[in-house]
């Protein structure tokens, strides 16, 4: 159904052009702040509905708001994803092909690591394999550094996951192109990438980082909830709103 | 293509077919416009259109119309000899407060900020050499790699100018050859003089109705570019 927009709506959404991504309060303060300056009622509770309507008028453009957790804190954020599978969207407007090849390299290192991640060592060892135009030593460290400006890649003392952001616009993507490696959260059913995974080998289920917090804070004795063995793992603390980095 | 020849050419199309393309116009548009580079009718109808032109007239109107429904935004004309155009907001900014989600700073447009005060406040033209004897002030050399902005003189001379936020003009029967500074066709939009002069106040510790000529022209609906401008203050 499409539903005719205000200029509330729009402003969100241009907000949301220019920022990219916004965690769920910063989307309910600018959700507040949008209808306040246009002197529209402002439900709290309704910001899904709100976009949900301002959805509804992107969709035929293959565009979305979508919602999606952080790996890091399990937050919820919003981000304006693409869609469209042309020539045309904004990474293949950024980047050259053999660009592209490298960083569809860096998902393949992700996607079938242990835990989300891949080192820059990896990463550069695997130029060794392009198809496309080679990129040299420095030119792949500089459009690591690009990925990261871009925040289509987060890193952390070199090694490199994949940002929020990218995981919410990518996630049909990845679970088209890896149907075999992905892994999905056995809590949030959500696709996984830092996460821990139950060692029971018959059983096997990943549950991400901020998944395991909430869901084992405050028993005893943590078992796993498919198998009943004990969860070998650190259970990490939950962690507290607004104290972390937006990614 | 006539209007009679736009409405056999759509008799030709499935509506899903010309949705298809009005979206591919749109998101195309988009990714220029954050890029800030202005859209080329005939690169559009190149590289996206394609075999679409003889219906471009429709296509590029539900464009617009879908600009200005959903994303506030208005498709305007900047130059209408080579047909290019660039995306400016359409929501009305008088009562806009700051948004409560912060943007990451541009430091590019702080230093295209600069210029623009000074142009302005100059009355509309300078020669080069008074933007960069300017710039050295602010420590910024256009002579030698700057940290965050990398080759300034190209980034004034080259990017702001593609971007429109500029105009750089060889002044006729110079020699040795001496450049100009104006405000661009997108500055004229997207900046507010307004806004300008206020910066210029707080700098100078000083009222912005002492400058009275920029202080007229600022607050003037009447000046052609004001009078388009949407993120401009008007009072
Ligand atoms: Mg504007
Ligand atoms: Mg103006
Ligand atoms: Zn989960
Ligand atoms: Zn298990």
């Amino acid at each position: 159904m499409s539903r005719l927009l205000g200029d509330s709506h729009r402003r969100f959404l241009q907000t949301l052009m220019a920022v990219g991504i916004t965690d769920e309060q910063e989307a309910r303060a600018l959700y507040q702040h949008c209808c306040d300056t246009h002197k529209m009622p402002c439900t709290p509770d309704k910001l899904d509905e709100f976009i949900e309507a301002i959805n509804s008028r992107l969709q035929p453009m293959f565009m979305q708001i979508r919602k999606g957790m952080s790996e890091e804190n399990g937050h919820q954020y919003y981000a304006l994803v693409n869609m469209a599978e042309t020539d045309i969207t904004r990474m293949t407007s950024d980047y050259a092909d053999n660009e592209l090849e490298l960083f569809r390299k860096t998902l393949d290192l992700i996607v079938s690591s242990e835990n989300g991640t891949a080192s820059s060592t990896d990463i550069l060892n695997s130029t060794d394999t392009m198809t496309s135009k080679k990129l040299k030593k420095s030119e792949t460290e500089h459009l690591l550094t690009r990925l990261v400006q871009d925040k289509w890649l987060c890193e952390r003392r070199g090694e490199y996951t994949l940002s929020t952001r990218c995981i919410i616009e990518m996630e049909p993507y990845i679970r088209t192109m890896y149907q075999d490696q992905v892994k999905v959260c056995h809590i949030c059913h959500n696709i996984a990438f830092q996460c821990q995974i139950c060692e029971n080998p018959s059983c096997g289920i990943k549950i991400h980082n901020p998944c395991v917090a909430r869901y084992f804070k405050g028993r005893v004795e943590p078992r796993c909830p498919a198998c009943d063995d004990f969860w070998p793992h650190e259970i990490p603390e939950v962690r507290g709103l607004r104290s972390q980095s937006k990614r | 293509p006539s209007t009679s020849q736009v409405q056999r050419g759509l008799e030709k199309l499935t509506p899903a077919q010309v949705d298809q393309k009005t979206a591919e116009v749109v998101q195309y548009i988009l990714v220029k416009d954050q890029k800030k580079i202005p859209v080329r009718r005939a690169d559009l109808v190149k590289h996206v259109v394609k075999d679409y032109r003889t219906v471009y007239p429709e296509i590029i109107k539900r464009a617009m119309r879908t600009f200005e429904q959903v994303f506030g935004l208005k498709l305007v004309e900047i130059d209408s000899k080579n047909h290019m155009y660039v995306l400016v907001n359409n929501l009305d900014a008088s009562t806009a407060r700051p948004s409560p989600v912060e943007r990451p700073s541009n430091p590019k447009m702080g230093l295209l900020f600069v210029i623009l005060s000074v142009i302005f406040m100059k009355g509309g033209v300078v020669r080069e050499n008074l933007i960069w004897n300017t710039l050295k002030k602010l420590r910024v050399d256009p002579g030698q790699r700057h940290e965050e902005f990398g080759d300034v003189r190209k980034v004034i001379t080259d990017e702001f100018v593609r971007q429109r936020y500029l105009e750089y003009v060889r002044i006729p029967h110079t020699e040795p050859v001496e450049y100009e500074f104006r405000w661009g066709q997108r500055s004229d939009m997207e900046v507010s003089r307004a806004q300008i002069l206020e910066f210029m106040g707080q700098l100078h510790e000083q009222d912005p109705r002492s400058w009275t000529q920029q202080y007229r022209e600022a607050h003037s609906a009447a000046t052609a570019s004001s009078s388009q401008a949407s993120s401009s203050n008007h009072r």
